[in-house]
């Protein structure tokens, strides 16, 4: 348990920058999710951590320790790939034993079958302790994989969308325990994802990337409400700001190029006519495909709501984000 | 439903394959068979028009392999006590006795050696070249590659007269290191290439993932990767073995006193007292067994699939 820090940190791969100029604190017993489309950078991120890969500027420092020119052993970091998550030549237990039977731990064998043990029951896959590797579903596999990374106690633990290959009720059901054990263990986690909820849900500190670089950091409210850009604004909610010109209402400040509006900010009854093109019911919830001016507008209504294609509703703004001609928000 | 699957071949498509390749395995096991039932034939019964198929076992051919006999005269013979074993008994019949062992075991054992050794050798070696090949930045690292396999380009006994007199000069000639060396330059961008192939298809995140873990890159290369590449390193190793055991041509030139390997003594059977081909047969017969016996010992290794399916797309 650490505080991670990055400063200045910057990666290219030949003409490819994948991280640029990353200053990023995450202190100790945060949870810090990196948010960011494919390519934004975040892979990169967490293997300049962990030293797998060497930073072309920039240092990292573990603990307030500089670790540049530490082995990835020697930073004692656990991570979780994305991919290739376990060691197909052995079982179950093997690879959860694997850690801990590192030179470096020289764990007692009551120790490991102790551990291994707990940590199989907290993922539930103890039933398979002794199947091969291979012999798993992809969502097992997975959590094999963070099981590896739980049963050691390292400095931080790094996860690379660990949950992304898994079913929406197993995503759910992870997504609290793993809150649950970084919470227990006051383990300093970075978390990479492009899924806005895991990032709502699970972080106490969300970073978001775009094309290598962190363009905004912050608590998910903070980040949520009050982002730094249109960008930004984009990556967290469902669904997604509406990003229109900014006159299309009145009361525009004065400078916005854009106005963001979000299903929070958009009363309807009132304003300007809006016609309704698709009403879309989730369930739990009503979506509504408005067209105003050729803008396509989507927002969320009354799950019972009487609307159909073809009728006029009307909409007006209130307390939206507005965002200058460089995509920055205004205010 | 009897609709025709078309992942499923039909019973008829299956018989016609399995015949086909009963065929096939008849065709190519008879000759071996042959050899193997001549090692356990009379002289006569080895030569007899038309050929037997039924015949009387026996272990003369196995017994002129391994010994070398003298003929005594009829009065000699008399004086002697009645023979001790099996062996005796079966020269007798030809007026002869066992005068001591032939060279065979030893010939058959320097194959051993250098088959084995230089097998273990190339294998090693390649291991550890195509790892860095695969996973290091090796300053011109495809010029290299191209280089190691330019080695085998031209067959090796065109160099043979070149390495002759190099051999001579550095004392290798007829040595067990000098055949084994040479069998492991011939064999070693065999090695390193077929390896570097499968070393390649092993992702690298294994490795980095046991480096997170705590261990060396030593260490993750031979928990991680080596037992991974098994099927690489089991082929290329039957490959090496096969050259190397088979090899006639380099064993004939460099090797006659203390070195030399099976393959060019077998033939040398046939000159010892007659054509004896039973002794030739028996001599092929164990020729053919540790190959055989290798490559049935590393086959589980050979079903390729097992390594490569923890993966997650
Ligand atoms: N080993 C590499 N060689 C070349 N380019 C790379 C390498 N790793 C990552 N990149 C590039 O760097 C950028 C960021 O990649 P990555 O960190 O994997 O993004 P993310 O994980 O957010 O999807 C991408 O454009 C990717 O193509
Ligand atoms: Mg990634």
């Amino acid at each position: 348990m650490a505080e991670i820090s990055l400063e200045g940190v910057s990666k290219a791969f030949g003409d490819t920058v994948a991280v640029s100029d990353l200053t990023l604190t995450a202190p100790d017993g945060a949870f810090v999710v990196l948010l960011g489309p494919t390519g934004a950078g975040k892979t990169t991120t967490l293997r300049l951590i962990a030293g797998l890969e060497r930073p072309d500027r920039g240092e990292v420092r573990i603990g307030g320790r500089p670790v540049t020119n530490e082995t990835p052993a020697e930073r004692n970091v656990a991570m979780v790939f994305q991919q290739y998550s376990l060691y197909p030549h052995m079982t179950v237990r093997e690879n959860l034993a694997f850690p801990l039977r590192s030179p470096l731990l020289r764990t007692p064998a009551d120790v490991i079958e102790r551990k291994v043990k707990e940590v199989a029951e907290t993922l539930r896959i103890a039933h398979k302790l002794d199947n091969k590797a291979t012999a798993l579903s992809g969502g097992e596999m997975q959590r094999v994989s963070i099981g590896r990374a739980l049963v050691r106690d390292p400095a931080v633990h790094l996860m690379d969308e660990p949950l992304s290959s898994l079913d929406a009720k197993l995503r759910a059901e992870l997504r609290i325990e793993l809150k649950r054990i970084q919470e227990e263990l006051g383990a300093t986690l970075i978390y990479v994802t492009h899924d806005q909820i895991e990032a709502m849900t699970m972080a106490t500190l969300v970073g978001v990337l775009d094309e290598g670089r962190l363009v905004q950091v912050g608590t998910p409210r903070e980040v949520y409400e009050r982002p730094a850009s249109l960008y930004v604004a984009g990556r967290l909610g469902q669904p997604r700001i509406n990003a229109l010109p900014a006159e299309l209402f009145a009361g525009a400040p004065s400078g916005a190029k854009t106005i963001g509006l979000r299903p929070e900010h958009i009363r309807q009854g009132e304003g300007r006519p809006a016609k309704v093109v698709r009403v879309e019911r989730l369930g739990d919830q009503t979506r509504l495909h408005l067209t105003l001016d050729a803008h396509d507008i989507v927002t969320l209504t009354d799950v019972h709501t009487a609307l159909e294609p073809g009728d006029t509703v009307a909409i007006e703004p209130r307390n939206p984000l507005f965002f200058d001609a460089t995509g920055a928000r205004i205010g | 439903m009897s609709a025709v699957s078309i992942t499923e071949p039909t019973s008829r498509a299956k018989w016609v394959a399995g015949s086909l390749v009963c065929l096939y395995a008849a065709i190519t096991l008879l000759p071996l068979l042959w050899i193997f039932a001549t090692g356990f034939k009379s002289p006569a019964d080895a030569i007899s028009y038309p050929p037997k198929v039924f015949f009387d076992p026996t272990v003369e051919g196995y017994v002129n392999l391994f010994t070398t006999r003298t003929r005594l005269s009829p009065e000699a013979l008399a004086e002697l006590p009645p023979p001790a074993n099996l062996a005796e008994e079966i020269v007798r019949k030809y007026d002869m006795v066992i005068a001591g062992p032939s060279r065979f075991g030893e010939r058959f054992l320097n194959s051993v050696i250098i088959g084995f050794g230089s097998t273990f050798l190339s294998t090693f070696l390649g291991v550890l070249a195509a790892y860095a090949f695969s996973r290091f930045k090796v300053p011109l690292k495809d010029d290299l590659l191209f280089f190691i396999l330019s080695t085998r380009m031209m067959p090796p006994i065109a160099v043979a007269i070149p390495i002759f007199l190099m051999y001579r000069t550095l004392g290798l000639s007829d040595t067990h290191l000098g055949m084994i060396l040479l069998y492991t330059a011939v064999n070693i961008s065999l090695a390193v290439w077929l390896l570097k192939g499968f070393i390649d298809e092993i992702p690298r995140e294994y490795e980095e993932a046991a480096l997170i873990d705590g261990y060396t890159r030593f260490q993750a290369f031979r928990k991680v990767v080596l037992p991974q590449a098994a099927t690489g390193i089991a082929s290329t190793a039957i490959f090496c073995l096969i050259f190397a055991w088979n090899e006639y041509a380099f064993a004939v030139l460099l090797t006659s006193g203390v070195a030399q390997t099976a393959p060019p003594f077998i033939p040398t059977i046939i000159g010892v007292g007659g054509q004896d081909w039973p002794a030739v047969a028996a001599g092929a017969t164990l020729f053919l067994l540790p190959v055989m016996v290798f490559t049935v010992a590393l086959r589980k290794h050979l079903l390729r699939g097992i390594t490569f399916g923890a993966v997650r797309k």
